[in-house]
């Protein structure tokens, strides 16, 4: 019988590694996201997961050493946030280009300068060209069964890319919520033991790994990363699909809310979408034809899911917690490339909000509804827009 | 008729067909330090192969690796530039899990150890992970065109410390990685030399044989960064030990007390107290080691720089407890 216990969303990360039982885990501590590892020592202290944790001293080393671990042939999981997961930034591009299915956690936060330890996607974000799987978790229970989801699909032979999986610092990392915690034998039966072909550091077949390569291979190489984000596509779904089938949670790249005759579309990522949604009844309540939209799965970026959103829409809102300098968010660049050759699309918005921790409440969403609505009429918007700046302090 | 025994193993896994430079010191580093090392493996767990390998960026992983060829016959892999030590610790913690017996050896030059490298170093030493790491020492970036390193020794040409109307060379004396890593009261360090190769696979064996983090700093010749003629590494190399220019010692469990020195040979004078290398009377003037390598060329112009040289030598001795003399050449 699955288990039903009150928890922070770092606890359920911890739980979701124990659950899939890495063979070594390498971690240094960050806000928000120090909790994982404290969690997992407790579980490996108390005999409850049978893994090396290794005590790193720093970030680099904790991926440095997961890198190490993965190609010697065993599951390894990480977590980190912000300034962490940025010093790991020269090993997540290695990571993937050797093809090791590590698995991080990431507690989304800000980036400095000014230091700040509040919710935004910029960490993970950055990250984006790096070749990982990205997944951002709505609430707690996500962030428990996209890590398991996340082992499962990275270490699918079709695929082979390490993911990383965010949640927002605080709103989630700190916020305890009611959490299933699924069976062990079914977790097990979900994920299998990890028994790598590709990568093992075995005395008796000695193979060479991260090899140089000259302007000859490394075209190809690089294209193979491509490929395996490309097939990440399709084993993302069966895999959502048989987590439905083992643990009864639904999971879709692209999730819609009342979208079906909406006029705007917001579309958002991580714990906004909660917020999100209630905007939307009580945009409905009004008789306002809006609806949501939230991205469960970032890369690989799902084109096809976008292009069939964008048909239900005259204009798409964009709300994300990260900035593209000179663009406007990361989100307005994927959807623009996903529609550009569309004939028929909608009007895109972008609004930048939420940084580095600022909430988004009613008043900003009206904000940007206001110009949403704008587009929607046909008249002149702006493309980018930040809400809920603080004009005075300017 | 007795066949003599090789002094050590025939097996190769540093295989020919790498692409380092003829002469390359380092390249015979490393193909002594993997040959020592199997013997190793196979006193201690019965197999010669019983050990997988970590290498940082820098020549040795550059000419080894190139794909879709490899000189590598162990079981290898390269990350990146200042990781080394904690890749191997993932590897050695994944190989617990495994049950897999041996040990990792990880590989790093000096920039990717004494610099960049530093940290994951320091770490993985304390965190007692069972690993040898093995710094070759050519002392300075040789991968990316022979920059200075903080294992650079003082007075010499490097292409970002090129002497000039007021420069030197190298300006700082060299950073002694060696005590570092002693400092973390590990079960072994040693430094070594390929001027000296039945002690440098003698310090191998009995680092990759201890339980536990062992660090071995051997120093080797770059014929291509040192200036140096092709054919004269192992003399060069020897002639750094015999000139005081490089000791040779051991430190077991951070036992500063008890470094134990060996003779540098070449007609010094040791006295000893009490088992104690305590002082060596040098024959061999520094300068000896120093013309046969273009990167000291400048400093016969200043022989007062040669002299800065002579003190920090001593210096660096009476750190390991020895009063060390160090003769002029004679005029
Ligand atoms: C983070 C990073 N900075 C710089 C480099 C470029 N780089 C590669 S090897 C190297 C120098 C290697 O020097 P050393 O460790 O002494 O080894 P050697 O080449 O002398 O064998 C440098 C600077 C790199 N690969 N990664
Ligand atoms: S540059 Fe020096 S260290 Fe590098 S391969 Fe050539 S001789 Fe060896």
């Amino acid at each position: 019988m699955p288990m039903r216990k009150v928890m922070k969303a770092n606890e359920a990360a911890a739980w979701a590694a124990k659950l899939a039982k890495p063979k070594v885990i390498a971690a240094f501590p960050i806000t928000p996201s120090t909790l994982v590892p404290e969690k997992i020592s407790e579980f490996v202290a108390d005999g409850e997961l049978d893994a090396e944790f290794i005590k790193v001293e720093s970030e680099h080393s904790a991926i440095s050493a997961c890198v190490g671990a993965s190609a010697a042939g065993v599951r390894t999981f990480t977590a980190t946030a912000s300034q962490g997961l940025a010093l790991m930034h020269e090993i997540l591009f290695i990571a993937a280009g050797m093809r090791l299915p590590i698995v991080i956690a990431v507690g989304n936060r800000a980036l400095s300068a000014p230091i700040n330890i509040w919710n935004d996607w910029q960490d993970t974000i950055s990250e984006r060209d790096t070749g990982w799987l990205q997944f951002y978790a709505e609430n707690n229970q996500e962030a428990l069964d996209l890590i398991l989801i996340a082992f499962k699909v990275a270490e699918d032979e079709r695929v082979l890319l390490p993911a990383m999986v965010g949640f927002d610092a605080f709103i989630l990392t700190h916020t305890v919520e009611p959490v299933e915690i699924p069976d062990q034998e079914l977790v097990d039966e979900f994920l299998g033991e990890y028994e790598p072909k590709h990568a093992y550091l075995d005395p008796t077949r000695p193979i060479t790994q991260g090899t140089l390569a000259f302007p000859a291979h490394y075209m190809e190489a690089r294209y193979t990363v491509w490929q395996a984000n490309e097939n990440a596509r399709k084993v993302i779904d069966e895999v959502f699909e048989e987590f439905e089938k083992r643990f009864g949670r639904k999971y879709q790249k692209i999730e819609e809310y009342r979208t079906d005759d909406a006029e705007i579309i917001f579309v958002t990522m991580g714990s906004l979408a909660g917020t999100l949604k209630e905007y939307i009844d009580h945009l409905r309540e009004k008789g306002i034809k809006a609806g949501a939209a939230k991205l469960t799965v970032y890369r690989p970026f799902p084109i096809e899911e976008v292009r069939e959103l964008a048909k239900k829409a005259k204009v798409l809102a964009l709300l994300e917690k990260n900035v593209t300098f000179s663009v406007g968010g990361a989100l307005f660049q994927d959807f623009s490339r996903a529609l550009i050759n569309e004939s028929e699309k909608p009007k895109i918005v972008d609004f930048i909000l939420g940084l580095g921790g600022r909430d988004v409440t009613f008043k900003d969403l009206d904000e940007a509804l206001a110009i949403a609505q704008k587009a929607l009429n046909g008249e002149e918007f702006n493309e980018v827009n930040w809400i809920g700046l603080r004009k005075e302090l300017l | 008729m007795a066949v003599r025994k090789p002094p050590v193993t025939t097996r190769e896994y540093w295989a020919p067909g790498h692409a380092a430079c003829a002469g390359c010191g380092c390249a015979t580093a490393l193909r002594l330090a993997t040959k020592a090392f199997s013997e190793a493996m196979e006193e201690k767990y019965g197999d010669p192969n019983a050990f997988a390998i970590a290498q940082a960026t820098g020549c040795m992983e550059v000419v080894s690796a190139v794909f879709p060829y490899t000189a590598w016959k162990a079981p290898w892999v390269h990350v990146a530039f200042e990781n080394a030590a904690a890749v191997a610790s993932g590897v050695e913690a994944a190989w617990k899990k495994l049950g897999r017996k041996g040990k990792i050896l990880a590989i790093g030059g000096d920039g990717g150890t004494a610099d960049i490298g530093m940290q994951a170093l320091s770490g993985m030493l304390e965190r007692w992970h069972n690993v040898v790491y093995l710094m070759y020492d050519n002392e300075a970036y040789m991968n990316t065109g022979i920059q200075r390193s903080s294992s650079t020794p003082y007075g010499a040409w490097t292409t970002t410390s090129p002497p000039g109307k007021l420069s030197i060379g190298e300006d700082k004396p060299k950073k002694w990685v060696a005590l570092i890593a002693a400092a973390h009261q590990i079960p072994y360090v040693a430094t070594a030399s390929i001027g000296n190769p039945f002690d440098f696979v003698k310090k191998m064996k009995k680092a990759a044989k201890v339980d536990g983090p062992a660090f071995v700093q051997v120093q080797c010749t770059c014929p291509t960064g040192w200036k140096s003629p092709l054919e004269k590494g192992v003399e060069i190399a020897r002639l750094a030990i015999e000139t005081g220019v490089w000791p040779l010692f051991e430190i077991e469990n951070g036992d500063f007390h008890n470094i134990k020195i060996q003779s540098p040979g070449g007609g010094a004078k040791v006295k000893r107290e009490g088992g104690r290398v305590v002082a060596i009377e040098f024959k061999k003037p520094i300068e000896e080691y120093l013309k046969l390598q273009g990167r000291f060329k400048h400093l016969f112009k200043q022989p007062e720089a040669i002299d800065v040289m002579r003190e920090q030598i001593k210096a660096m001795w009476k750190v390991l407890g020895v009063d060390v003399t160090l003769p002029k050449p004679e005029e």
